[in-house]
């Protein structure tokens, strides 16, 4: 019995250490399961803390994107700078270029329209005529005349005047004054100071020989100009050589069509009277 | 199709021929010649024009009478008038101004001078 209750004792003892161990264990595992929600929620703390020090990370690298990018901002605005800088450049260049074509074009359409008119009639008053309107409307002169050169007596007499009569201009000896010289030589005549020049019959501002080729067969004399104009431009001289040349082949041209139609004209009434 | 219509009533064929040169450059612009003011006229009775050129000094008709008569018209009391006149004919210039011209333009011609004042006027 005896050795009954010492087994029931050692049953007892080791059933209370059992108990006492399960306790411990059950305390151990309550701490683990603690320790493990800690963990865990360290971890989630954790997970949660990551993108946060991804973007510090970013955050650290962002001035050195920013700076490089306005380093690059800078270079292009320079670039765009130089070449707007280029653009007004080449922008003034076009815009002179504009005015000096616009210029040349307007001069041109001046010879050409002088060189038409002056082809456009047969007729010796029409050519005189044309010279006159081309003297004031393209060249702006306001005293001047067309002298022709009568070949036989060598004398220059005007045949066609604006601003001024053909009787009041003097007839000029070939080889005699300005007029008769320029007449002689073939060459241009033109005063040096226009704004300081008065007007002389026997001195004019300009004298242009009428040459064909080498032969003068008149000169166009001018005295004073339209208020408005205070000095002769580029094309003007352009004119004046223009003048020198188509001026003369159509006075020329006008003259021989008309001694043409003079002799046709005679030669028809006699052709009439012997037939009739 | 010409947006716009010009006259140009001048005896010079010179001038004339200066001013078609001239208002070609401007777009949209077509221009009819007249060698006097009587011819001008006519011109005027059978068509619309926008704008007209007209010297002062032609034969038949000249400059000062057009512009009277087309002031007088109703259809051309707000037609812009350019009288091309010299700096010597002042008296002329400001006869045609006070009667209604709109601008003048001084000989010798500058084609830019006429582009200037066509498309001023015709507010292009």
């Amino acid at each position: 019995m005896a050795h009954d209750d010492d087994k029931d004792k050692g049953v007892l003892t080791r059933a209370d250490e059992f108990l006492q161990m399960f306790k411990k264990g059950a305390e151990f595992t309550q701490e683990l399961l603690r320790e493990n929600e800690r963990l865990r929620y360290t971890i989630v703390q954790l997970q949660e803390a990551v993108p946060r020090d991804s973007q510090s990370e970013g955050i650290g690298e962002e001035p050195t994107l920013l700076l490089r990018r306005i380093e690059e901002l800078e270079r292009e605005k320079a670039e765009i700078m130089e070449r707007i800088r280029q653009v007004e450049a080449e922008n003034q260049d076009f815009a002179a270029r504009y005015v000096e074509i616009e210029a040349e074009n307007n001069n041109l359409a001046n010879l050409y329209i002088a060189s038409y008119q002056l082809h456009s009639t047969l007729d010796f008053r029409e050519v005189l005529q044309i010279i006159i309107e081309i003297i004031i409307n393209l060249i702006g002169a306001e005293e001047f005349a067309v002298m022709i050169l009568d070949e036989k007596i060598h004398e220059l007499r005007a045949v066609a005047s604006e601003g001024v009569t053909c009787e009041e201009l003097p007839v000029v000896r070939l080889g005699e004054g300005i007029i008769g010289e320029q007449a002689r030589t073939g060459e241009n005549y033109f005063e040096k100071d226009v704004t300081a020049y008065h007007r002389d019959f026997l001195r004019p501002m300009v004298c242009i020989p009428l040459k064909i080729k080498e032969r003068v067969i008149g000169v166009i004399v001018i005295y004073t100009l339209l208020v408005q104009k205070k000095e002769f431009a580029p094309v003007d001289y352009e004119l004046f050589t223009l003048l020198a040349g188509h001026a003369a082949t159509a006075i020329f041209s006008a003259k021989l069509y008309s001694e043409s139609e003079r002799k046709l004209s005679t030669i028809q009434s006699f052709i009439g009277l012997l037939s009739s | 199709m010409p947006e716009y219509r010009a006259l140009i009533v001048e005896d010079s064929p010179t001038m004339r021929q200066l001013i078609c040169l001239a208002l070609r450059r401007v777009h949209g612009l077509m221009v009819v010649e007249a060698g006097d003011g009587v011819d001008g006229l006519k011109k005027i009775s059978g068509e619309r024009f926008d704008i007209v050129f007209t010297d002062i000094n032609m034969p038949i008709m000249d400059g000062l009478k057009l512009v009277s008569l087309l002031r007088a018209d109703p259809a051309y009391r707000e037609t812009p008038i350019v009288i091309i006149t010299t700096e010597g004919a002042s008296e002329d210039r400001d006869r045609a101004l006070s009667l209604g011209a709109n601008d003048y333009i001084t000989k010798p011609i500058q084609a830019a001078t006429i582009v200037e004042v066509t498309k001023r006027l015709l507010h292009l």
